[in-house]
C-alpha cells in the first residue's frame, strides 16, 4: 500500500545533519579559519534542505498512506526497526524543519566557540527530522529524547543571563515526560506482543492493538504527558517562556517553531493512531486545556513588557490552536491543526529572528527602551508587520488560512469551544499591535534609536524567504491543502472507525484503499 | 611388626579418595587470572629491583588478554556443545559463566591498562596494585561459574579481601586508609551474613548446591519456610552489600571517594559483576520456585537504589561520590532484570553488566587523569572549562556521561530500554514508570558535568561569576573571559531567580569557581589510558549505533542458562 522507493531519501535526510555535525565537530578550529565550521554547517543545512526540497517533489498527492518507506532490522532481539516513511501530515513538517535550520544558522550566528553552536545544530536538525519521519515508535522516541540534548547544551552554553536556570527547567521539565512516553511505548508493544506474537515497535502493526477503555486511557495520558510538556500544553508550559527567553537567539527559534511541533506532531500521529478511543473520551479535556492556553497565553502576553517574553506567551497561545484543531477530530479541524504546525513554525520563527536583531542592536527587549524604531529602520518595521498580522490571523497571510481550518472544525464539533478560542485572536490583536506601536512608533526616546541599523542586505535575503512563503501561504494554500488532506482523512476515518462513530461522506472514497495505515 | 599390621589395617579400612574429574577448560579463565596473579607476586618479590610499573603492567595485560582468549575459547565450546555442570556440580559451564568471564577479563584488562599511569604519577613501586587486582578479578570469576553457594562464598571472599587491600594499597593517602578500614568492617560483617544465609538455606533445602536446591524446591513444598525465608533473606543482604544497592549502600560513597581512583572503577565494574553474576545465578535459578517470596523484596531494593542513587547524586560537589550514587542509580537499574525473574529480564540485566563495565570503567580513567597531587580533591568545578583545554579529554568523557544517562544512541540507552522493557513485559509498570523518572534526574546529574566542561573558565555571565571575576584569580583567566561583556548587561535579571522554587538548582548546572579552585592546568594523558579511552568511548558509540552484536551475545549468553 505504500510506495517504496529505491533511493533512501528519508534516510539520507536523516543521516545528512548527523554526518555534518560530527564532521563540525571533530575539525578543530585550530587546523582550519574560523569561518570553516559556520560555512560547513550552512552547506550542511542547505544540503539537508535540497533532499527536503526533493522529498516534497516525490511527494505524492491525493494519497494518504506513508511514502518513501524504509525499513530495517536494527535491533531483532528488541524488535526495533529502522522503519521511516511520510505522509502529509509530516510532508511540511519536514520541508519546514529543513527550511529553518539553515535560515537560523546564518540569521542568528553564535557569539563565541561556533563550532560546538553549528554542531549542537545539526545534531538538533538531524533529531528532529528523525522524529518527524520515524514510523518505529523507539526511533521516534530515540530522536525525540536525542533534540534535549543540543538544546540543553545550547541554552546552557550560549544563552542570556538565567541560562542555567532556564536549561535546567526546560531539561527536567522535558525529560521526566518523555520517561512516560517510554514507559507508555513499552507497554503498548507489549500488549500487542502478547495479542499477536510478535514484538514490534512499529506504528502501522501496534495502531490494531486491541486496549480496554482504561488501558487506552492511560496510554493515553502517558504519552501525551511527554507531548504535552514538549509543545507545550497549558498546564505544562512553565518551563517555555523561560526557556524561550533565556535560550540564544537560534535556539529560541528553534524551540518555538520546530521542537515545539514535535510534541502536537506526536499528539496527531501516535495518540489519535494508537489510541483512538481514549482520543474521542477524553477530547474535551484537552479541547479545555487547549482553550485555557489561548486565554491565559494571550492575556500573559498582554501584561509582558519583554518582547521576547511576549513571544513567548504567544506562541503558547499558538500552540493551544493547534491542539484545539487536532482534538476536535474531523477533517476541517486536523487539517488546520496540521496547517497551523507549520503556519505558526514560519511567523514564529520570523518573529523571534527579527527580535534577536533587534537585541543585537539595541541590547535590550524592553519594549519601554525601544521606542520609535520605525523611523531609522523602516524595513525592519515593515518585515516585523507582516509577521505580526500573520500572527493575529489576518486574512491574506497564512495565519488566516490555519486558524479558520481549526475554528470551522472546531464549531462543527464542540461550538462552545471555538466560541470562547476566537477571544483569544482578539487578545492577540490588542497584545500585538500594542507592543508594535510601542516598540515602532511614537518618538525616540533613547539617543540611539535614531542611529538603529536598519536591516543589511544579507538579512534581507534570509528573512525574505519567510515572509514570501507567509504570503504566498496565505493567498494560496491549496498545493499545500491538496497534500495535508487525505492523510488527515485516513486519519479521521481510522479515529471514526475505532471509535464507531458514522463516518462524514466525502472524505471516505480517496482513503478507504488505504484505511489500514501505509504497513509495507 | 605391630606397626606394619596397623598401617595395613588402616590403610585397608581407609577408603580410596575419589577426587572429581576436573575439565579444566572450565574453569581456564579464572585459572590464567589467578595464575598471572601468583605468577607476578612471586617473580616481583625475587626480582624487585630489576621490575618496575611497567613489568606489572606487562603481565597484567598479558594474562587479562590470556583470560579472555580462553573465555572466547569457552564460548565456542559451550556454543557447540550446550551448557553443562563440571566439577563435581560446583561449576556451571554455560553462557552465562562465560559471559561473566569476558567482562571481568574485559574489566581487568580496561583497568591494567588506566592504573600503569596512576602508579607512574603516584610513585607507587612494586606489583602489588596489578597482583590483588588480578586476584580480585579471578574471584568475580568464580562467583560468575560457581555452581555451589559454597564456591560462591568462596569467589565472594576471593574478590572481597583482595578489594579490601587494593582500597589502602596507596600508602600515601590517608583517605585510602579510612577508606578500606571502612570498606572492611563493613564487607566482613556483610560476609558473615551471607556465610549465615548459606547455613540455613542448607538447613532448609539440605544441599548448597545450585541445582539441587532449584530440584529439592520444585518437588517439595516446605509447610513452615521460615529457614528458608531467613536464608533467603540474609543471602540477599549479603548480596545487596556488594552491589551497594539501597539500603545497604552506606560505605559506597565514602568508599569510592577514598579509594585510589583506578581502584574505584574496578571495584564499581567488578565487584558489580561477581555480584550480579552470583545473585542472578541465585535467585533466578535456585530460587526460581520460590519468587512470589523475593520478587517484593527485590522489587523495593530496585525502588530505593533507583530513586536514592539519583537524588543523592544531584547534591554531591565531589565527582566520585557522585559516581557512586550513580553508580547505586545503575544498580537499580540492573535489579529490575532481577526482579523480572525471565529470560528476558536476565538478558537485559547482563547487558547492562557489559555496557556498564565500559562506561564506568572509562569514566574513571578519565578521573584518574584528572585527580590533583595526591589523587584528592575531584571537585566538580575542576572540570570546568576542560573542553578548551584539552577537547579531546572532555569530549571521552562527554561521551560516557552521556552513555551513563541512557542518551539516545548509546550502549547506555539500550542497556536501560532493555531493563525496563524487561520490567514491563511481566506488567510492572510501577517499577518502569519509577525507573525512567530516575534516569531522568540522573540524566541531569551527568550533563551538568558535561555542561561544567564546556562552560569556560571565568565567563562573566552570571553575579556570581562577576563578583568572582573581581577575585584574585581573575587576572589568571581574564584572558579566556569571552563575552563577558555581551552578556553582563542581563545580569540584572537574575536577580528575580531567587523567588522560584527551582532556582537552588541553578547554581548546580553553572558551578561557579570557588575561591579554592584555580583554573587547572593541562593534565598529562598516558598512552595507555588514551587506549583505554578510545576502547570505551568507541565502545559505547559504535554499539550504540549497531547494537546487534552485543545484544545477541547477551541473549545467547542467557539461553545457554544450565
Amino acid at each position: 500500500m505504500s510506495t517504496t522507493t529505491p533511493f533512501p531519501f528519508l534516510t539520507v535526510l536523516v543521516l545528512v545533519p548527523a554526518i555534518g555535525a560530527a564532521v563540525v565537530a571533530l575539525v578543530p578550529t585550530k587546523a582550519v579559519g574560523r569561518w570553516f565550521h559556520e560555512v560547513t554547517g550552512a552547506l550542511v543545512a542547505v544540503v539537508t534542505l535540497v533532499i527536503a526540497a526533493t522529498i516534497a517533489f516525490k511527494f505524492k498527492t491525493g494519497f494518504g498512506g506513508y511514502q518513501l518507506v524504509s525499513d530495517h532490522i536494527w535491533a531483532k532481539d528488541l524488535g526495533i526497526h529502522w522503519s521511516l516513511g511520510i505522509d502529509g501530515i509530516s510532508l511540511f513538517l519536514v520541508v519546514m524543519t529543513a527550511l529553518l535550520f539553515p535560515l537560523t544558522m546564518l540569521g542568528a550566528r553564535a557569539r563565541r566557540d561556533p563550532r560546538s553552536f553549528v554542531a549542537w545544530l545539526l545534531v538538533m536538525e538531524s533529531a528532529c527530522l528523525g522524529s518527524f519521519v520515524s514510523l518505529d515508535l523507539v526511533f521516534f522516541f530515540l530522536f525525540f529524547e536525542l533534540t534535549l540534548v543540543p538544546a540543553y547544551f545550547l541554552i546552557a552554553g550560549w544563552g542570556f543571563a538565567r541560562r542555567g536556570y532556564a536549561a535546567v527547567k526546560f531539561f527536567l521539565y522535558t525529560f521526566a515526560g518523555s520517561a512516560f512516553l517510554l514507559v507508555g511505548i513499552l507497554a503498548v508493544a507489549f500488549l500487542h506482543q502478547s495479542q499477536t506474537g510478535v514484538l514490534t515497535f512499529e506504528l502501522p502493526a501496534l495502531m490494531h492493538t486491541h486496549l480496554s477503555g482504561t488501558e487506552g486511557v492511560l496510554l493515553f495520558l502517558a504519552f501525551t504527558a511527554a507531548f504535552a510538556v514538549k509543545a507545550p500544553i497549558f498546564p505544562f508550559h512553565t518551563w517555555s517562556p523561560d526557556a524561550y527567553a533565556e535560550a540564544p537567539t537560534a535556539a529560541a527559534v528553534l524551540l518555538a517553531a520546530v521542537m515545539a511541533k514535535l510534541g502536537t506532531y506526536g499528539i496527531i500521529r501516535f495518540d489519535l493512531n494508537l489510541f483512538p478511543q481514549a482520543t474521542r473520551t477524553l477530547a474535551p479535556l484537552l479541547l479545555t486545556l487547549a482553550v485555557i492556553g489561548i486565554l491565559y497565553g494571550a492575556l500573559v502576553a498582554c501584561a509582558q513588557r519583554d518582547l521576547k517574553r511576549l513571544l513567548a506567551y504567544s506562541s503558547l497561545a499558538g500552540i493551544g490552536f493547534i491542539v484545539l484543531g487536532t482534538f476536535a477530530l474531523n477533517s476541517q479541524g486536523l487539517t488546520g491543526g496540521v496547517l497551523q504546525m507549520v503556519n505558526h513554525g514560519l511567523i514564529i520563527a520570523t518573529l523571534f529572528i527579527l527580535v534577536g536583531w533587534i537585541y543585537q542592536r539595541r541590547q535590550t527587549w524592553q519594549v519601554s527602551g525601544l521606542r520609535g524604531l520605525q523611523s531609522p529602520a523602516p524595513i525592519l518595521a515593515g518585515v516585523f508587520t507582516v509577521a505580526m498580522l500573520a500572527s493575529i490571523g489576518v486574512p491574506g497571510l497564512n495565519g488566516f488560512v490555519g486558524e479558520f481550518l481549526v475554528l470551522i472544525g472546531t464549531f462543527d464539533a464542540h461550538r462552545w469551544w471555538a466560541v470562547v478560542a476566537i477571544a483569544g485572536i482578539i487578545i492577540a490583536a490588542i497584545y500585538l499591535l500594542w507592543a508594535y506601536q510601542q516598540v515602532f512608533h511614537g518618538e525616540p526616546t533613547a539617543e540611539d534609536t535614531a542611529k538603529t541599523r536598519d536591516l543589511g542586505w544579507s538579512e534581507r535575503m534570509i528573512i525574505a524567504p519567510l515572509i514570501i512563503l507567509i504570503v504566498v501561504l496565505g493567498v494560496f494554500p491549496k498545493p499545500v491543502l491538496d497534500r495535508i488532506t487525505p492523510s488527515v482523512n485516513q486519519l479521521v476515518v481510522h479515529v471514526d472507525r475505532a471509535t464507531h462513530t458514522p463516518i462524514p461522506a466525502g472524505i471516505e472514497p480517496s482513503a478507504s484503499a488505504s484505511t489500514d495505515g501505509g504497513a509495507p | 611388626m605391630s606397626t606394619l599390621s596397623l598401617l595395613t589395617a588402616v590403610s585397608a579400612a581407609t577408603p580410596t579418595i575419589h577426587t572429581p574429574h576436573v575439565d579444566y577448560l572450565s574453569i581456564l579463565p579464572l585459572t590464567i587470572m589467578m595464575g598471572g596473579a601468583l605468577l607476578l607476586m612471586i617473580v616481583s618479590s625475587l626480582f624487585r629491583k630489576i621490575l618496575g610499573v611497567g613489568a606489572g603492567t606487562a603481565v597484567a595485560v598479558v594474562t587479562s588478554v590470556a583470560a579472555l582468549v580462553a573465555a572466547l575459547f569457552q564460548w565456542d565450546h559451550v556454543i557447540t556443545h550446550g551448557p553443562q555442570v563440571t566439577i563435581a556440580g560446583a561449576i556451571a559451564f554455560d553462557g552465562f559463566d562465560v559471559f561473566v568471564q569476558i567482562t571481568v577479563s574485559i574489566a581487568m584488562l580496561l583497568t591494567a591498562l588506566i592504573g600503569d599511569g596512576y602508579l607512574r604519577r603516584e610513585g607507587v613501586e612494586g606489583p602489588e596494585f596489578h597482583v590483588l587486582a588480578m586476584m580480585s578479578a579471578s574471584g568475580a570469576m568464580m562467583m560468575g561459574a560457581a555452581n555451589d553457594l559454597i564456591v560462591i562464598f568462596l569467589g565472594l571472599e576471593i574478590l572481597s579481601i583482595a578489594l579490601y587491600v587494593l582500597a589502602a594499597f596507596n600508602h600515601k593517602r590517608a583517605e585510602s586508609g579510612e577508606a578500606a578500614l571502612k570498606y572492611f568492617v563493613l564487607g566482613a560483617f556483610s560476609s558473615a551474613i551471607f556465610v549465615y544465609g548459606i547455613a540455613l538455606t542448607y538447613g532448609a533445602t539440605g544441599s548448597s548446591n545450585l541445582p539441587q536446591i532449584a530440584d529439592y524446591l520444585s518437588k517439595n513444598v516446605i509447610a513452615s519456610n521460615g529457614v528458608l525465608l531467613g536464608g533467603l533473606a540474609l543471602l540477599l543482604i549479603g548480596f545487596g552489600f556488594k552491589i551497594a544497592a539501597v539500603p545497604f549502600h552506606m560505605w559506597s560513597p565514602d568508599v569510592y571517594q577514598g579509594s585510589p581512583s583506578p581502584v574505584t572503577g574496578f571495584m564499581a565494574a567488578v565487584a558489580k559483576a561477581g555480584a550480579f553474576a552470583a545473585l542472578l545465578r541465585v535467585f533466578v535459578s535456585s530460587f526460581g520456585t520460590v519468587r512470589a517470596d523475593w520478587q517484593p523484596i527485590i522489587w523495593a531494593l530496585a525502588i530505593l537504589s533507583l530513586v536514592v542513587g539519583a537524588v543523592l547524586a544531584l547534591v554531591q560537589k565531589d565527582i566520585k561520590r557522585m559516581m557512586a550514587y550513580s553508580s547505586i542509580n545503575h544498580a537499580g537499574f540492573i535489579l529490575l532484570g532481577v526482579e523480572t525473574a525471565t529470560t528476558r529480564g536476565v538478558s537485559a540485566s547482563l547487558y547492562y553488566l557489559f555496557t556498564y563495565t565500559f562506561l564506568t570503567i572509562g569514566s574513571f580513567a578519565v578521573i584518574t587523569v584528572m585527580a590533583r597531587d595526591g589523587d584528592t580533591g575531584h571537585l566538580i568545578s575542576d572540570y570546568r572549562g576542560l573542553a578548551r583545554r584539552q577537547p579531546m579529554l572532555a569530549g571521552c568523557f562527554a561521551v560516557l556521561l552521556l552513555g551513563q544517562a541512557g542518551v539516545p544512541f548509546t550502549t547506555g540507552f539500550l542497556a536501560k530500554f532493555g531493563v525496563v522493557g524487561a520490567a514491563e513485559a511481566t506488567q510492572a509498570y510501577v517499577l518502569a514508570a519509577v525507573a525512567m523518572v530516575s534516569a531522568a534526574i540522573a540524566a541531569f546529574f551527568y550533563l551538568r558535568v558535561a555542561v561544567t566542561m564546556y562552560s569556560p573558565v571565568g565567563l562573566v555571565a552570571d553575579p556570581v561569576d562577576a563578583h568572582q571575576g573581581a577575585g584574585p584569580d581573575s587576572t589568571a583567566f581574564g584572558g579566556t573571559a569571552v563575552g563577558g561583556t555581551a552578556v553582563g548587561g542581563d545580569a540584572s535579571g537574575a536577580s528575580t531567580v531567587s523567588a522560584d522554587g527551582l532556582a537552588s538548582l541553578r547554581v548546580l548546572t553553572d558551578d561557579p569557581p570557588t575561591d579554592s579552585v584555580t583554573e587547572r592546568g593541562i593534565v598529562p594523558v598516558p598512552a595507555l589510558t588514551w587506549v583505554a579511552l578510545a576502547a570505551t568511548v568507541s565502545f559505547t558509540v559504535v554499539f550504540g549505533l549497531i547494537p546487534g552484536p552485543i545484544l545477541d551475545f547477551a541473549h545467547q549468553a542467557t539461553l545457554l542458562f544450565t
